[in-house]
């Protein structure tokens, strides 16, 4: 039987050359006349080891990496499809520590399957959820998921099964799912990794969506960032529309659901819902004071189910397992399990799918192995650009919704960004003002302005001028902004702001750079917008 | 990039008109006018707002709002740069200051030959192979400034 060998597709490892190292391989396999075939998977998450290579042995699959193009060749000499002793080789990739001590419920396929093989999919025990939930009334599946526990991936925490049961409950002629696969916290690509390395399981949880609350219709709003994973899904609904999963009667059950996949266009402020909604509507992405929800008033004013991609990539093993089964993941009201991103200045950067719990130091020490740089870890910043920056000092604070709450944090979709001590807070601090006035969506006054404002107040602050006074403009300012916007872009950027002057103060208090001169990366780049 | 077409009221027509009964059809019109053609010219304007019944000030006033739409065609090649919070704790400001130098423009503009445009992009999601760069289309980790130096000579050296 032909040997399998897993070449990784996932956009970081092809950032990394993974592409060159597939080609080398099949060159290597028609050169030398072997039985083998190479298969392009989704990304186990591991990306220090990226290009991360499996062959496919009666022992397992069998991990090489990172898998340099010049390295193959030596790869075949060491008889790698068999398992053969190289430098390179990993052992079983299932064995190596970081993936066997994480908990992958969401990620179970992940790295494993060939996305685009709907047969896979279904060896690996795919579209059973969906399968069991065709036989249960709808109510009974929104119960399923709101007894798991499952809160909102994207950031806000909110019970998945609650939003679920008032679409359900608003009758309305036509309703939608909408999947928010605008991902654009720094910091964050499990989304992107699941699009493009199981993109069925999404497709599946957004059907469980539609049968469960009366919705026919389907949106995966894609990032313009992640070309890729809309490639991905564009091709994984096409195979789910051939064979009979999506469509005017989903699997002979009498139930339509379809769905289509859309592209965004570089507007962060996208990944809030309603903006969302407005730009799937053909509009400006501004957006809508609630109430009215879109569980109430969606997409085209329609009642609409709008769940971030992890949540929906979680829906399956809800209902095939039980909600039990999720539920018994997780502590406290963070129950299940939660898709940690280690990024930024970490040694061992990826994905680590775990029950709630873990510390931030677990995590970042544990799992990331300290900083890439090798020099001490100076601040963390959870849950993208409206997230708090911790310093060292924090880092044992437990990764659930409540603990973050109450230090003015948040956990959000889950990445964390480490920083070595070469960070200078009050820099970053400019930066969230910054990226704040960039990505306002311009409908609230205390964003749109006040960003701009607070970008002054703290080039100010780091100029000295009057320095003890414009720290408190700048706090009254960030109060402010809290208070009075009307979604979370304004609302918090002021979080990563105060907690860099709380945590970090002695970054506010240099002395001023000599005039004409700035710090370097000080220079005002807000004007040049792309 | 290099394949974009120069603007042509009668391929235009045919693009909008492949899309226009979409439900809210007025991005994916956008992108793919961008893709034909690079940028989406102002005389699409007319065209789209008769095509989906809307006023020339909607479209305008959308085609404004997001980064991506291009209001002039790019350079043959476009490279977009991470400088989103993960990329920055990697150093991804000295690349980029590296790549302002090297080309002789600043982040959002084209140089003067045509050849590149560079855009700062806030996050590819490839933050643990941080600084991240998009060449074309085609993502590229751990960059640093000789590796940007090398993705750009060897466009160079093809053009």
């Amino acid at each position: 039987m032909s040997v399998r060998v897993f070449v990784p597709c996932d956009a970081a490892a092809l950032a990394v050359g993974a592409d060159v190292v597939a080609r080398a391989i099949e060159t290597q396999i028609a050169s030398r006349r072997l039985d083998a075939q190479v298969i392009r998977n989704g990304s186990r998450g591991m990306f220090w080891l990226e290009p991360l290579v499996e062959a496919e042995t009666p022992e397992g699959r069998i991990a090489y990496g990172p898998v340099a193009p010049e390295a193959v060749e030596s790869l075949f000499a060491a008889d790698f499809l068999k398992g053969g002793a190289h430098r390179l080789r990993l052992g079983r990739t299932e064995e190596i520590p970081y993936l066997k001590n994480q908990e992958r419920l969401t990620f179970a396929r992940c790295g494993i399957v060939d996305p685009l093989s709907i047969d896979d999919y279904i060896a690996q025990d795919g579209y059973r959820g969906l399968e069991r939930a065709l036989a249960m009334p709808p109510a009974d599946i929104v119960e399923e998921v709101a007894k798991s526990g499952l809160r909102g991936r994207g950031g806000a925490g909110f019970p998945t099964g609650i939003k679920w049961r008032t679409v359900l409950n608003t009758a309305a002629d036509q309703k939608y799912v909408v999947c928010n696969a605008d991902e654009g916290d720094s910091g964050t690509y499990a989304d992107r990794m699941i699009m493009e390395g199981d993109p069925f399981v999404l497709i599946e949880g957004m059907t469980i969506a539609g049968i469960a609350t009366g919705a026919t219709m389907g949106y995966v709003y894609i990032r313009s960032e992640y070309p890729h994973a809309f490639r991905t899904m564009r091709r994984a609904v096409e195979t789910a529309r051939e064979r009979g999963y999506l469509g005017p009667d989903v699997k002979g059950s009498g139930r339509a659901f379809d769905v289509d996949v859309r592209l965004g266009a570089g507007a962060y402020i996208c990944g809030e819902e309603t903006s969302l909604l407005e730009s799937l509507e053909g509009k400006r992405g501004q957006i809508r004071p609630k109430p009215p929800l879109p569980a109430i008033e969606g997409l085209f004013g329609k009642p609409t189910v709008v769940n971030n991609v992890i949540s929906l990539a979680t829906v399956p093993v809800i209902l095939d397992k039980g909600a039990q089964f999720y539920a018994d993941f997780g502590l406290g009201k963070s129950r299940g399990t939660l898709t940690i991103q280690l990024a930024g200045n970490v040694k061992y950067g990826g994905l680590v799918e775990k029950a709630f719990g873990l510390t931030l130091r677990q995590a970042i020490y544990d799992y990331g192995g300290g900083t890439a740089s090798g020099r001490p870890l100076r601040a963390v910043q959870v849950g993208g650009p409206l997230g708090a920056y911790f310093p060292e000092s924090l880092l044992d604070t437990p990764l659930d919704y409540e603990a973050f709450a109450k230090l003015q944090g948040l956990v959000g979709h889950g990445g964390i960004v480490v920083f070595d001590d070469t960070v200078d807070l009050a820099k970053q601090a400019r930066f969230a003002m910054e990226f704040c006035a960039i990505e306002s969506c311009g409908k609230c006054t205390p964003c749109r302005i006040g960003s701009t404002r607070g970008v002054e107040v703290i080039d100010r602050i780091v100029a000295n001028q009057d320095r003890k006074r414009n720290l408190e403009v700048l706090d009254d300012l960030c109060e402010l902004m809290l208070e009075g916007s009307l979604c979370a872009l304004g609302g918090l950027t002021p979080y990563p702001v105060l907690s860099a002057i709380k945590y970090f103060p002695e970054d506010f208090s240099k002395p001023a750079p000599p005039p004409g001169q700035t710090a370097p990366g000080w220079e005002a780049r807000q004007e040049r917008r792309a | 990039m290099s394949s974009a077409a120069v603007w042509d009221p009668e391929k235009a027509s045919s693009r909008i008109k492949a899309l226009e009964k979409l439900p809210g059809a007025l991005l994916p019109i956008l992108h793919a006018l961008q893709e034909e053609f690079g940028y989406i010219d102002k005389a699409a304007i007319p065209m789209i707002a008769k095509a989906l019944n809307i006023s020339q000030a909607d479209v305008h006033g959308t085609i404004s709002f997001y980064h991506d739409f291009r209001h002039e065609p790019p350079g043959r090649h476009v490279l977009k740069m991470c400088r989103a919070e993960a990329c920055q704790s990697m150093g991804c400001e000295k690349v980029i200051q590296h790549v302002e130098q090297k080309l002789g423009i600043r982040l959002g503009q084209t140089t003067a030959d045509g050849s590149f445009t560079v855009d700062q992009i806030f996050c590819l999601g490839l933050c643990a192979m941080s600084p991240a760069v998009m060449l074309d289309g085609k993502p590229y980790g751990r960059v640093t400034p000789e590796v940007a130096d090398s993705l750009i000579d060897s466009q160079r050296r093809r053009a």
